[in-house]
């Protein structure tokens, strides 16, 4: 390969590049201006074109971020790659400088100041940190389940990061990359420790969600737990260690003396749920490990400790949210679960979000008409909030679009990443699919009321130049990638 | 390779898992935004300011024109509690000249969701209404002390004449009913309580207007919402013409100083009531302003009921007034014409005795009107009710269909509130009490004389008289003659006829203009005018007879029917018959001649409620 074929590949580059990818993403970005115009624009004055307002200024960005785009892709594939490890330091040795060189704005320490122009290198970790990950899967012969030290390497550069944006102080942007933990998964992590995360999560807001009312003698959230905590033992008698015997029996167990619960509740006599529950899985746990003799051991010693696992965790649950967190402590996760409503704090913006939503109906009140945006109802609309102004002006239709054309890019990158040759390429994509996901879902699960208020943007919608830069990066490297997958060789 | 193979395949798994939170957002969504109402809501108050632009309420006039209700404007103290800060209790007191206990005292009523179902924080409240100009003047000139306190101008009503608060009623500030049954209304709102205010509130009160301000997150006005495209103008109350002489209300009221009872004054030719007068009324200003609520409950505690209006809610024996219909039921049945005799030896003596007073006997229809005597008409029910070949239920139910064609036994109809029906019995009712169907003429024969179980009101009464007038026919009595810009009710131009003959119509008001001409009614006779009339002395287990006469005039062409009604006054002579009679006088005439005066000042004069030998009212 000689300079005349790096000048044929940058000639042919854009004629290889994934346009659907570049046409949606174009789609988001307009969408966004169109947005942020709209959710800043004032009744008495307005001006598209005044650089003072959001919207000129996003203009700005979103046209210095074409050039950006424009020049990933001239550069050559082989760049990133190369490169990979020094721009993560650079990015790391950045964040670092940050933490002491960052003034405090609202208590956290994240944005340099250069003038004019302020940047949020949090934004840029993003790429760089997608880039040494790929470039470590790429390494000879790696295989991430051969080797302990491998994980270990992978959650090195994983979490440097983390730690150093939480110590800006910038918690949401931290927790964005515990969601490559889907990279790990792609790339061979057992299912189950996703899975463990997904039903931990799932136990402690059912947990601490329903403290009322009491189901035998047991609160209705620590019922509903041990509930799901026999469906998921029974499921996984089923599928996981696939002994339809077994399962069928422990299933006739539960479902047999739930009903004689019910009978004697009814009759006024009530056994206490923990009780029951505790003596049940211990009963049925030794059925199956005595009935599994006959079969693989390995598995059916997995689910019951899984069993026993989750009926631990919930009890260290409640111990902790009981008697190790501050009051003030439990009061904001309450709130961030909608159990207690706090209008005036963090339960405002919510509230006034979803009402801002709410008013938008099936249509929407139209472009520029959403009183609840205009008049400054939600804070941070034009930020982490801007989802808002859509939901209010374009309605059920214009907020279900967004999603579709957000869930059809997700779902492209997937494609892109499973038809590249390399495990750079895929593990990079994946890194894109992990951010977007994570973004997408706590972003607006946020305004919609369905999850805790963690301040990060919706990508290439909420206003701000750092933000959409590092999607732009992250996704034009992946487009450059992915345009040279052909001329690979490896 | 395959353990390769395996892995991609988690695409799907992370796919799937992205398409799952994406359903859900959009259920979500769609829950949020299609499928409930609530965050609409929610919406509009949080940003539109929904200032509500009061209308003038409808003025009120007399048939001749004169103003008899209007507006004047009243100014109330308005707060909302969020942007109230501390403030002086004591310059706050000092302006509104009430003590700091007042002052809690009214801050708890307002918080209190019974007595103020709209309380909220965030909306505007009414803590104190009805400012006096002066209170009002001393406020304006501190109420930049007090932030979240403004005032609010409110129009209340002002009565040109100390009369007719029965006819014209009231307003009051809604309740949390009213706002439940009717969504016009909200909380603070005025509505029509009582009298023609009550019951044209719909045309008095007129349509309220809007204007839709934009506020933002702080509070703060930032113009009309769209140019004020959505705006609503107010839309004034229409005025009233009522049918009453508001001077004829007054004199009849004056006439009834000290005196329980009724005056009910109709035009036949139109069923319009001229007069309607109860005893003893009220100062409708009583009802206005801060001291409402005080002089209500007063009104209500006091034991004469000055609140209920004896001359549509009363319901009393008519006595002899009852007679005239007797005659016209027994001509048109064919059990009497003008020539039948019955006798009359101080009474009908037939197994029981009803006692009559002196005259001929035995006499014919005529001269028993004009004596108003009691045995003519108790052999001509006997005759009617225990007729042979027939059954005495059958016949008595021939007998109550007349009269309720005459307006009596249930309510006429009349464009106030709480009327009440009287009440006439059936046959069903005789056969229940006598327990079986063995009854007969003899055991109900004093409903021939409007007493026993018969019971009408003053205006029912009246009705009769101007059905007489018109020889025939009535229209049902009403106190509206006009709403602007609009008919009235088609019922009240409907004509209600009995089927009864004309000539005997005819008949009875000759046997009417006897009475005054020679008989009980002397005392009616004016000069120059003709007048017909019918006194009634109608016993009651309370105290003395009340005192009764129904009449109209003149003979020819009637101008005025009229009903007096005296509670336990004596004799219809004594005191209908005269207050009867100048009141036609005044209403045909427009004063009274001076040969009169003497009578007129006795009546004026008089106090019966001291002679009524009532003890406990």
């Amino acid at each position: 390969m000689g300079l005349q074929n790096i000048d044929r590949e940058n000639v042919s580059v854009f004629r290889a590049v994934d346009w659907i990818t570049v046409l949606l993403y174009l789609v988001l970005v307009t969408a966004g201006a169109v947005s942020i115009y709209a959710a800043s624009y004032d009744f008495d004055n307005a001006s598209i074109f005044d650089f003072n307002e959001f919207s000129g200024k996003q203009f700005l960005w979103i046209g210095l971020s074409m050039v950006i785009g424009c020049a990933i892709l001239l550069l050559d594939y082989r760049v990133y790659e190369t490169y990979a490890y020094p721009i993560y330091g650079c990015v790391i040795l950045l964040l670092l400088v940050t933490i002491f060189a960052a003034p405090d704005i609202k208590g956290s320490r994240s944005w340099l100041v250069f003038g004019p122009v302020s940047l949020q290198p949090a934004e840029f970790g993003k790429f760089a940190t997608a880039l040494a990950l790929a470039k470590l899967f790429n390494s000879y012969n790696f295989v991430l389940n051969q080797k302990m030290s491998n994980y270990f390497r992978a959650l090195i550069i994983i979490f440097l990061p983390i730690i150093l944006i939480l110590m800006q102080r910038e918690t949401g942007s931290a927790l964005v990359y515990v969601s490559l933990i889907f990279v790990l998964y792609r790339e061979g992590m057992s299912g189950m420790v996703l899975f463990s995360m997904l039903c931990a999560i799932a136990y402690f807001v059912v947990a601490v969600k329903f403290s009322e009312p009491l189901i035998m003698d047991i609160p209705a959230g620590e019922f509903s737990v041990l509930v799901l905590i026999a469906v998921i033992y029974c499921l996984m008698l089923l599928f996981y260690c696939r002994d339809i015997i077994i399962a069928r029996n422990v299933v006739i167990g539960f479902v047999g003396t739930g009903l004689v619960m019910a009978v004697l509740a009814i009759c006024g006599v009530t056994v206490n749920g923990l009780v029951y529950f505790i003596s049940m899985f211990v009963l049925t746990s030794a059925y199956v490990l005595v009935a599994m003799f006959r079969h693989r051991i390995q598995k059916f010693v997995i689910t019951v400790a899984f069993a026993a696992t989750s009926i631990m965790f919930l009890f260290l649950v409640n111990y902790v949210f009981g008697n190790v967190l501050e009051p003030h402590q439990q009061m904001r996760i309450k709130v961030a679960l909608g159990i207690e409503d706090d209008l005036r704090g963090a339960g405002y913006n919510v509230n006034q979000s979803k009402i801002a939503i709410g008013s938008g109906g099936l249509t929407g009140k139209g472009f520029l008409n959403g009183t609840q945006t205009k008049l400054k109802y939600v804070p941070e609309q034009h930020t982490d909030f801007i989802f808002c102004t859509i939901g209010e002006e374009e309605g059920f239709v214009g907020s279900t679009a967004v999603l579709l054309v957000f869930a059809a890019l997700i779902l492209r990158i997937i494609y892109l990443a499973e038809r590249q040759r390399t495990p750079f390429g895929r593990v990079y994509a994946y890194c894109v699919v992990s951010f977007l996901i994570f973004h997408l879902c706590i972003n607006i699960g946020m305004v919609i009321g369905l999850c805790p208020v963690i301040g990060i943007p919706l990508p290439f919608f909420s206003y701000g130049g750092s933000a959409l830069w590092g999607f732009t990066f992250l996704l034009f490297i992946l487009l450059r990638i992915d345009a040279s997958r052909k001329e690979r060789r490896d | 390779m395959r353990k390769d193979y395996n892995l991609s395949k988690r695409r799907y798994v992370i796919g799937g898992f992205l398409c799952l939170i994406v359903a859900i957002y959009i259920i979500r969504l769609f829950s949020l935004q299609v499928s409930d109402d609530k965050y609409k809501e929610n919406a509009d108050s949080n940003a539109f300011l929904r200032k509500i632009i009061y209308p003038a309420r409808g003025l009120v006039y007399d048939r001749n024109g004169r103003l008899v209700v209007f507006n004047q404007p009243a100014y109330d103290v308005m707060l909302i509690p969020r942007d109230v800060k501390d403030f002086d209790t004591t310059a706050l007191c000092d302006a509104l000249e009430m003590t700091k206990e007042q002052l809690a005292e009214k801050w708890i009523d307002m918080k209190n969701p019974r007595k103020n179902p709209g309380y909220s924080t965030y909306t505007p409240q009414k803590l104190i209404s009805h400012l006096s100009q002066e209170d009002y003047g001393r406020l304006q000139e501190k109420l930049y002390m007090f932030p979240g306190f403004f005032i609010q101008k409110r129009m209340v009503r002002q009565y040109a004449y100390n009369a007719a608060a029965n006819v014209l009623g009231n307003i009051r500030e809604v309740s949390g009913a009213d706002v439940e049954r009717d969504r016009y209304y909200r909380s603070g709102d005025y509505t029509g309580d009582l009298g023609v205010e009550k019951s044209y509130e719909k045309a008095l009160r007129g349509k309220k207007g809007v204007e839709i301000l934009m506020k933002d997150a702080h509070g703060r006005i930032k113009g009309k919402y769209e140019n004020g495209i959505h705006d609503e103008a107010p839309v004034s109350g229409r005025n009233l013409t009522l049918s009453l002489d508001i001077e004829l209300q007054k004199y009849g009221e004056q006439l009834m100083q000290n005196k329980i009872g009724a005056i009910v004054a109709i035009e036949p030719a139109t069923g319009e009531v001229l007069a309607l007068v109860t005893s003893p009324n009220y100062d409708p200003s009583l009802l206005v302003g801060k001291e409402r609520g005080k002089n209500y409950k007063a009104l209500v505690a006091d034991k004469y009921k000055p609140l209920y209006d004896r001359a549509i809610q009363g319901a009393y024996p008519p006595g002899s007034t009852f007679k005239p219909t007797q005659g016209l039921i027994f001509l048109q049945e064919g059990i009497i014409n003008l020539k039948t005799m019955y006798p009359c030896y101080h009474g009908y003596i037939n197994g029981l005795r009803v006692g009559c007073h002196g005259h001929g006997s035995p006499l014919s229809l005529l001269p028993a009107l004009q004596t108003s005597c009691n045995a003519f008409f108790c052999w001509g029910f006997k005759n009617m009710i225990d007729k042979r070949g027939t059954k005495v239920a059958e016949q008595f139910e021939k007998w109550k269909t007349y009269l309720v064609q005459m307006g009596y036994g249930y309510k006429l109809g009349i464009d106030l509130p709480g009327e009440s029906r009287g009440f006439l019995p059936n046959a069903e009712y005789y056969s229940k009490s006598f327990r079986g169907p063995r009854w007969s003429a003899n055991s109900v024969i004093s409903v021939s004389i409007g007493q026993g179980e018969v019971l009408a009101t003053p205006l029912q009464i009246a009705n009769l008289g101007a059905t007489i007038a018109n020889r025939g026919f009535f229209y049902t009595p009403h106190v509206v003659k006009a709403v602007a810009d609009t008919v009235i009710d088609a019922k009240y131009r409907e004509k209600h006829q009995p089927k009864i003959k004309k000539e005997y119509y005819d008949d009875v008001a000759q046997g009417m203009r006897m009475a005054v001409l020679g008989g009980t009614c002397r005392a009616a006779n004016l000069p120059g005018i003709e007048v017909c009339g019918k006194t009634g002395t109608a016993q009651n287990p309370h105290g003395k007879d009340h005192s009764v006469f129904m009449g109209f005039a003149p003979y020819h062409n009637p101008k005025i029917a009229i009903a007096v009604f005296v509670e336990n006054a004596g004799f219809g002579a004594t005191f209908g018959v005269p207050i009867g009679s100048l009141m036609m006088e005044k209403y045909l005439t427009g004063t009274i001649s001076a040969a009169r005066k003497g009578l007129e000042e006795r009546m004026l004069n008089s106090n019966t409620i001291l002679t009524s030998g009532v003890t406990k009212h």
